[in-house]
């Protein structure tokens, strides 16, 4: 049986030194900057401190709604999916289209205060093998709700970015064990993990897994929310 | 007991805070970086941010097999008068500052690198912390390993000149590391961007007992058993004391009971503190449940009991680099009303784990509402506790560093892959 290699991740974060006042600047930044950052942008502000469940789900959209207060650019912006886009160029295609269009909507140009332009970073992923491999899915129970954010943000997002077919490694592993383990697949590939943290993806994941083997999923993995002490196994 | 044990037991208890975790990626990691030479450079052994964080991070290291050390540069009063006005004029303030300070800053770093030199060009990566110690590098010309300046200061609005000058001791840097993007200067060198720290096992922010906390409290005749509000932060204009009194005295209208403590200290070198603790005590002088503590020194412990004993927690700062008494507080399940500015807004959440204000009458509205609903203080703290503990204990700032010291041996490519 293919076994599971669990991995895991860190970021460094890399100013780029490039910022944005105006949506028109933001427009002309994005042109050229690093495509990192352009992928820093939509999938690293899950590694990053932000509350059980966010208002939208990428950089670029909390900063038109918190800091241009520009709604329908922040929605626009909040609504692309970047696991769609099988290479970060047609992705930064799809961001400067959105924003052009919002420019050529509106006569009044929007200002962020001084002290709320928007910063472009990029990340430096650091990926380690935790030397753990798993042998049969059923080990996933036991295994997930032990594992880190940064395991959970390397198989569950990044892989879309890795994976030929833009899935989660879990996915990925059992599809290629056979027809059993369809319905597990498909209760998997309904988690949208655009709106959650990485806490809670893990539970949620953690919870499927206890559930599909027949484990009593409350006594493995805490309830989604802030402030409650994750409960681990031993 | 040997060292070994010492140091898992070390191990053991930053992860009954931080989590198992966050500990084993950092074994993880650093198991790639063992026995790695890594010396830290600042100029004070003790007090100051940087000195806390040291204090945690260089036992942590060790811990986790680098050969982690902490050197002090010693300085001339001529030196520190000149990094204090390098510390002013990079947070804006225009000001010149005479020639011999600036020579006594060069000749002071000249001197310590003929004792230093043999340790930081042995080292395989070495931390400068602030402008104190950057000139050490010029001083060094067989270095081995890699330089990291470490700014802990907000260089968003320096005053150009001194920049200018003390940029040119940064250049041959390989890395600098700022606490925020908003606070970073464009380099010639990679910029990492890595918020600072608590560490939950210091004196000012381990569990203390509530009867302990009661008893400091005991001290300063405030009453334990009525609704408290704190500010634990400097008399300075930009941390805006005098609103503070503001905000209480709207919400004491409502919550006849309330008291609130104001403590912290002044700068000896900052004229302007007693001036604005004499403001302070003016506007606090007809009620007596406005306790100004000002002496100063007050110990970590008391500090704790403070924070811990507050029901609510204020840092309604005007302008703010990254607020760590912030942090402090929220890791004491405390709802912080802080200022919506800087760092603040990347320390707190706004709703979910305090509120982020512009006015005392937004910090008052906060207060009100908090002391209504008492449920939400509880809920509030224990979001902000978890958000401290995820994000903002010295766990999560040394993955950082070792994070960045394996991109700094690899070539900073977007994906570094390790066996």
């Amino acid at each position: 049986m293919l076994q599971f290699a669990i991995k895991d991740c860190a970021l460094a974060i890399v100013a780029t030194g490039r910022r944005a006042q105006t949506l028109r600047e933001m427009r002309s930044v994005l042109r050229d900057v690093h495509p990192g950052s352009i992928y820093h942008h939509f999938w690293g502000t899950l590694l990053r401190p932000q509350p059980a469940e966010r208002e939208y789900n990428n950089d670029f959209a909390s900063w038109c709604s918190q800091s241009l207060h520009d709604a329908p650019a922040a929605e626009r912006l909040a609504v692309i999916d970047p696991a769609r886009y099988s290479n970060i160029e047609d992705l930064r295609q799809e961001l400067s289209e959105v924003i052009d269009e919002r420019l050529d909507e509106t006569e009044l140009m929007l200002f962020a205060r001084a002290d709320q332009q928007f910063h472009f970073a990029r990340s430096v992923t650091v990926v380690f093998d935790t030397h753990k491999v798993l042998a049969h899915p059923r080990e996933l129970v036991d295994a997930l709700p032990q594992m880190s954010v940064g395991s959970i943000f390397y198989h569950f997002i990044d892989a879309r970015k890795r994976e030929p077919l833009r899935r989660d490694d879990f996915q990925a592993w059992l599809s290629g064990l056979g027809s059993e383990y369809a319905g597990l697949i498909e209760s998997i590939a309904g988690i949208d993990p655009y709106f959650e943290s990485l806490f809670v993806l893990r539970n949620r994941l953690s919870e499927i897994l206890a559930r599909h083997f027949g484990e009593t999923a409350s006594a493995k993995v805490e309830r989604p929310g802030p402030g409650r002490p994750r409960v681990l196994t031993p | 007991m040997s060292l070994e044990t010492r140091d898992q037991e070390l191990l053991a208890r930053y992860a009954e805070h931080a989590g198992l975790d966050a500990v084993e990626q950092l074994r993880q990691l650093a198991d790639r970086l063992t026995g790695l030479k890594v010396v830290h450079v600042n100029s004070t052994r003790r007090g100051g941010g940087v000195a806390e964080i040291l204090e945690a991070m260089i036992p942590l290291m060790r811990a986790l097999g680098l050969d982690a050390s902490w050197e002090v540069i010693e300085g001339t009063q001529d030196f520190f008068a000149c990094t204090k006005s390098f510390h002013n004029a990079l947070q804006g303030k225009a000001l010149q500052i005479p020639p011999d300070q600036l020579r006594a800053y060069e000749a002071v770093n000249a001197e310590n690198a003929k004792r230093l030199r043999p340790v930081l060009e042995a080292a395989d990566v070495v931390f400068i912390h602030d402008p104190q110690p950057a000139p050490l590098l010029g001083h060094c010309a067989v270095r081995q390993g890699k330089w990291i300046w470490r700014c802990h200061i907000d260089l968003s609005h320096p005053y150009r000149p001194v920049w200018k000058h003390l940029r040119q001791f940064l250049l041959g840097y390989d890395a600098s590391v700022f606490s925020l993007d908003a606070f970073a200067q464009p380099m010639p060198h990679p910029v990492f961007l890595i918020p600072p720290s608590i560490d939950p096992l210091s004196e000012k922010n381990l569990p203390l007992d509530p009867a302990a906390a009661n008893d400091v409290l005991g001290e300063f005749n405030i009453d334990h058993e009525r609704p408290l509000v704190a500010q634990i932060s400097r008399f300075d204009r930009f941390k805006d004391p005098v609103g503070v009194i503001a905000a209480y005295r709207m919400a004491k209208e409502y919550v006849p009971s309330l008291q609130l403590v104001l403590a912290g200290g002044t700068a000896a070198d900052d004229p302007e503190g007693e001036a604005v603790l004499k403001e302070v005590r003016e506007a606090a002088s007809d009620d007596s449940d406005i306790h100004v503590l000002s002496s100063g020194h007050y110990s970590d412990r008391t500090i704790n009991a403070l924070q811990s004993a507050a029901d609510i927690v204020l840092q309604k700062s005007l302008r703010e680099g990254f607020g760590l008494t912030v942090t402090e507080a929220m890791w004491k399940g405390k709802p912080v009303i802080g200022g919506n500015t800087g760092g603040i807004r990347l320390q707190l959440l706004d709703h979910r784990t305090g509120f982020l204000v512009d006015t005392p009458e937004g910090a008052a509205m906060r207060i009100r509402y908090l002391l209504s609903e008492r449920h939400r203080i509880s809920q509030i703290g224990q979001a902000a506790r978890e958000l401290v503990r995820q994000n903002f204990l010295v766990t999560r700032h040394l993955r950082e560093y070792l994070t960045m010291m394996v991109a700094l041996t690899h070539g900073l490519e977007d994906r570094i892959e390790l066996g």
